[in-house]
């Protein structure tokens, strides 16, 4: 199902995301973070956490993509990425940014993709 | 679909990837392909056979006002709608990891992931025979915003089986773009697709190499 429910969220609504976010949008987020960048945690969750930055900290002890984060918190790409802008700031997580589109097509990327399909 | 199950009761754990999920501390850095297709055309299904992790589901909410006519029966009166993006995983290399996004064809989604073709490897655009009609549209949008695809059409049992050849007259496919049946459903299969879009990018990187 990838399709427009209109169903999930509602209990949440908008105004959950509006209090997780304190107010901001993705669009005010400093930090540029793709679908794809990896975020490893520092350390582990701190007392005090908000709970939403806390469940981040822990998810990633290992990397995991801003994707991934958003899919196991329940929470939009976009609200995600205004929590880990605030923890990136406080140096409680480190990101692993994606290969640059500069960099693309790039043969030896090309070439370690093809090699790591061939064994699936 | 994953929201109603994130609204824990307090203190309870988030369960987070399965411990078999975790990627290696090494994992350095993403790509990322995008597969684009129809509503049931399978892309969930591809991106799930290949994928390492079992399909996520990421959701963003779309106001009103960014919500085609054609999308809103049914949610009348609603000021928000949810659309979901599913999305699965392979490690390349203990360094190196691949994602896939199964978006949904229609190019106003695409703005609600930013970035989601911004530094994309490429993209599979999967086709059903069917409804080639829905497929017009992507094919031109990605060819605007200059993202490599091929096309890939799901074979369904009851689909009509049309020569690919024909297929691609009827797509107005560029001769250079490859197309390629296959089985969503079937792990090879769709790695293969995948490995045609990988050998298609591969010739465009290196243009003065024989294919």
């Amino acid at each position: 199902m990838t399709e427009p429910s209109g169903q999930e969220w509602d209990e949440g609504g908008p105004e959950r995301l509006y209090v997780i976010t304190g107010g901001r949008s993705g669009s005010s987020a400093p930090t540029e973070l793709d679908l794809v960048t990896l975020i490893v945690a520092t350390s582990g969750p701190r007392p005090g956490m908000q709970p939403e930055q806390a469940d981040i900290v822990r998810i990633c002890h290992r990397p995991l993509s801003v994707a991934e984060i958003s899919a196991h918190l329940g929470l939009p790409v976009s609200v995600v990425t205004v929590l880990l802008s605030d923890l990136l700031a406080e140096q409680r997580v480190t990101a692993r940014p994606p290969v640059p589109p500069a960099q693309l097509p790039d043969i030896a990327l090309i070439e370690a993709v093809i090699n790591g399909l061939q064994k699936l | 679909m994953d929201f109603k199950s994130s609204e824990r009761a307090t203190g309870q754990q988030l369960a987070g990837p399965r411990s078999e999920d975790v990627l290696p501390e090494t994992a350095a850095a993403a790509v990322k392909v995008v597969i684009v297709g129809g509503f049931g055309v399978g892309k969930t299904t591809l991106v799930g056979s290949v994928s390492e992790i079992r399909p996520l589901t990421t959701e963003e909410t779309m106001t009103q006002a960014g919500v085609g006519v054609d999308d809103t029966a049914g949610v009348a009166g609603k000021s928000t709608t949810t659309v979901a993006m599913d999305f699965g995983r392979i490690s390349i290399n203990e360094k190196l990891v691949l994602y896939l996004f199964g978006t949904p064809g229609q190019e106003r989604f695409w703005f609600l992931w930013r970035g989601l073709f911004e530094g994309a490897l490429g993209a599979v655009v999967l086709v059903d025979t069917r409804r080639l009609e829905v497929s017009f549209d992507v094919l031109g949008r990605l060819e605007e915003r200059g993202v490599p695809f091929v096309v890939a059409v799901n074979t369904f049992p009851d689909a009509p089986n049309y020569p690919l050849e024909e297929l691609r007259g009827a797509l107005d496919l560029p001769a250079s773009v490859p197309i390629v049946e296959c089985d969503a459903r079937s792990r090879p299969s769709s790695r293969d697709v995948l490995m045609t879009l990988m050998r298609h990018l591969h010739s465009l990187a290196a243009p003065t190499e024989a294919p």
